[in-house]
């Protein structure tokens, strides 16, 4: 496969995922902001949710004012910030578009509306449009590109970088999610244990669409350290950084028994060695680490993890 | 001026669109809006679009769908073909006559001038021989007709004619939307096309290639307006676009960056331009190309189709002299007739046109797609006027043709069905063998009475079938 169009497929699924987290990034903000007793009221939420995601100095620049307005233009429709929806569906399209050779034309067909009816969105004038129902069809759109690749592409190494390119993308954005989480509690260390506490786990469950599963797993009431457990360890959570990690980590193995021993696999070695660093641990030692430093490094991990990818496979051996 | 109607005489509707009529007459009143929503909503799902150059607007324009198709019969089309074939054939052998002898030169059947001091021309590749001298492998003639046996040729485009992924999904979504048409009537297939295309292109790999060949398509990328036929055909052919970034040269050979490693290449199937082929030879600033490609070219190690200074043949100055062509190398009669043209370096020619205008069409010798030409018939009086003034500036770049009495076919326009202008570009493959599928791509004037088919000018697309025996 030409390189090239490794490195669209893989780009592909780590914008859609993308496009994905953005979406559930906003959901989250959307019902913090619901919360009634914060201290200094929704401003600090939503920004703890655009440091969470990096873009925290963007937004300032262009908006200045924190408003439910302004941040969901931001998130969902701006252009300029490379991780709004807009701007990840576009991508991906694009990624798409490139390699329309690699994708069947279910899978084309599903992003290509998903790019229309987007488009369609973004004419429409935002007081006819709610949070709740952008992040809806942001997700609704996503599932659906993914359910035509799970069903109809080739189980070749196309597949492997698409789902890789997902594996990746998600395992960092469930660690920048839960990230928020230590954002929003900091300044306030006392709501620790506190209604407001259990209530702010619940609303990072309920973006991942995990809220239910979670009482499946664990039955009983919502504690930080099994949350963290359920999104951290957990091997049957599907958004956990174990089983998005594990994927990963498959799609490089798939590769690599592909390929054969002529193509390096640095790559692989290194995400194997991160899954067993991340099965060593459990989750008291993650809490007693910090939650916060043990997310920081392994975003830093699969940061390396990508870049090692580029040089295995997306240079061309040249 | 009275234009032929492909589908009438008089009144009377002529044999091969008999059961296309009786599926109009029988059609439900809403049933056309329907179906033309379903295929516009079908063309765009695709993805099939359209660019074009320096308008803005829309990146994904649809280039207009007409569901009528257009018919041949079988004796029509065979002897297109026969003229076709003899055409592509002439058109190779005076390629590889100017990058050799140049017998035709020299025996002053064409003037020398007209060859080598023309842009196309490539002295980097003179004297060098592609695999079984096929130069152009993909020739696009443009025709129209006049008159029931009457067609002639436009143009002849030898680098690389765009198009023919229309010819495909026309008929796929005429197909998909209309079985029962297909059913009633025995229409020649058209969709075999991708695979010969492929066979082509691997019967003229280099001798240097022992296995089975590496073909891939060279685009200039994703930001080009035609990039949607680019990745259709490699689709469709099993091959591997590529960019030139993705093709590196090593030694005596091209090779593509993969997820492997490098991968040898033995034909590429080009959608660039000879300036842009390789920034070593040619134009230094092209980002489109692969330094070095046309040293492996030259010494054998690659195939490009069409070869480097195809473009020489297909010239609006070279294309008066095809008809010499054929009965020089062909020792035949051509079969299709060129139009009568004036060439505006020449003297009489010249006066004759100045003379003529609003009764002409004036055309930029190196020019295409329907831009810097003049419609006398349909130009005002000042268009007139500020285009002779562009011809007095430089006489040499352009070339005059008499209006033609294109004929037309019935095309569904707001208020139902009415006669619209037509040209027909079919595509010939030349390798070991010379193939034609029967069919090609119809372009249809929307507009009423224009004559301008090109989809930058408000063209269209229509299908077209040939009837089988």
């Amino acid at each position: 496969m030409l390189s090239r169009t490794a490195a669209n497929l893989f780009w592909m699924g780590r914008h859609l995922e993308r496009a994905d987290t953005a979406a559930r990034l906003l959901d989250v903000g959307q019902r913090i902001t619901l919360l009634p007793n914060t201290a200094s009221g929704y401003q600090n939420e939503w920004n703890s949710l655009l440091q969470a995601s990096g873009t925290a100095n963007l937004f300032a620049e262009k908006y200045g004012e924190i408003s439910q307005e302004n941040i969901e233009e931001f998130i969902f429709f701006d252009r300029q910030n490379p991780s709004s929806v807009m701007s990840c569906i576009e991508k991906a399209r694009e990624a798409g578009r490139i390699v329309r050779t690699a994708l069947t034309s279910q899978v084309w067909d599903a992003l290509n509306v998903a790019y229309q009816d987007l488009r369609r969105i973004g004419r429409m004038p935002r007081d006819k449009l709610d949070t709740g129902s952008l992040t809806d069809f942001t997700t609704s759109h996503t599932s659906t590109v993914r359910g035509a690749i799970n069903a109809t592409q080739l189980r070749n190494d196309g597949w492997h970088f698409m789902n890789l390119g997902y594996g990746l993308e998600r395992a960092d954005a469930t660690a920048r999610l839960l990230d928020v989480k230590y954002y929003v509690l900091l300044p306030r260390i006392e709501f620790v244990g506190s209604g407001l506490d259990t209530y702010q786990w619940q609303v990072i469950l309920r973006a991942l669409s995990a809220h239910r599963a979670y009482h499946w797993a664990y039955g009983g009431d919502i504690t930080a350290g099994r949350v963290a457990d359920f999104l951290i360890l957990n091997g049957e959570s599907p958004r956990s950084l174990i089983t998005s990690l594990y994927e990963a980590v498959w799609n490089l193995e798939g590769l690599a028994k592909r390929y054969g021993e002529t193509v390096p696999t640095n790559a692989r070695d290194k995400a194997q060695e991160v899954l067993g660093r991340l099965q060593a641990h459990d989750i008291d030692m993650i809490f007693d680490e910090g939650l916060h430093e043990f997310l920081t490094w392994f975003i830093g991990e699969i940061g390396t993890i990508s870049t090692l990818v580029h040089e295995d496979y997306l240079l061309g051996g040249s | 001026m009275t234009y032929y109607n492909e589908m009438y005489e008089g009144s009377r509707v002529r044999e091969p669109y008999a059961r296309l009529s009786q599926w109009v007459e029988t059609m439900p009143a809403d049933f056309r809006q329907m179906k033309q929503a379903e295929a516009e909503a079908l063309f765009r799902r695709i993805g099939i679009t359209f660019a074009v150059y320096g308008e803005g607007g829309d990146p994904d324009r649809l280039i207009p769908f007409d569901m009528m198709p257009r018919v041949f019969e079988q004796a029509e089309w065979r002897k297109l073909e026969r003229g076709i074939k003899q055409r592509a054939r002439a058109l190779n052998a005076f390629l590889r006559d100017v990058y050799g002898r140049a017998e035709i030169v020299r025996a002053g059947r064409i003037p020398a001038r007209l060859v080598y001091q023309n842009e196309a021309y490539e002295k980097a590749v003179v004297g060098v021989v592609p695999p079984r001298g096929v130069y152009s492998h993909i020739i696009g003639i443009d025709l129209v007709r006049t008159a029931k046996d009457q067609f002639f040729v436009l143009e002849d485009n030898c680098r690389t004619p765009s198009g023919v992924s229309y010819m495909l999904e026309n008929r796929e979504i005429m197909m998909r939307m209309f079985p029962g048409l297909f059913r009633g009537n025995r229409i020649e297939p058209v969709d075999q096309y991708p695979d010969l295309l492929r066979r082509t292109l691997e019967s003229v790999a280099p001798a240097k290639c022992h296995d089975r060949p590496t073909c891939v398509i060279l685009t200039p990328g994703h930001f080009n307006s035609a990039y949607y036929e680019h990745s259709f055909l490699a689709n469709l052919m099993g091959v591997e676009l590529v960019e030139g970034a993705d093709l590196f040269v090593d030694g005596e050979f091209v090779y593509m960056r993969t997820t492997q490693g490098p991968k040898r290449v033995d034909v590429i199937y080009r959608r660039i331009d000879d300036p842009f082929l390789d920034p070593l030879c040619f134009r230094p600033d092209s980002m489109l190309g692969v330094p070095g490609l046309m040293d492996v070219y030259r010494s054998g190690g690659v195939s490009i189709c069409s070869a480097p200074g195809a473009g020489v043949a297909d010239d609006k100055a070279i294309y008066t002299f095809v008809p010499e062509m054929v009965r020089f190398y062909l020792g035949e009669e051509p079969l299709l007739q060129n139009v009568q043209t004036w060439a505006l370096w020449k003297d009489d020619d010249y006066r004759y046109v100045m003379e003529n205008l609003p009764d002409l069409v004036v055309k930029e010798v190196h020019g295409s797609g329907g831009y810097g030409m003049l419609v006398g018939p349909k130009s005002t009086r000042e268009e007139i006027e500020t285009f002779r003034a562009k011809i007095e500036a430089n006489p040499g770049n352009y070339i005059a043709q008499p209006t033609l009495a294109l004929s037309t076919c019935p095309t569904f326009v707001e208020e139902g069905l009415a006669p619209r202008h037509v040209d027909l570009r079919p595509y010939c493959l030349c390798g070991d063998r010379i193939e034609l599928v029967p069919g090609g791509l119809t372009r249809v004037a929307l507009r009423e009475g224009s004559l301008v088919v090109n989809s930058s000018q408000g063209g269209g697309v229509k299908d077209t079938w040939v009837l089988s025996e």
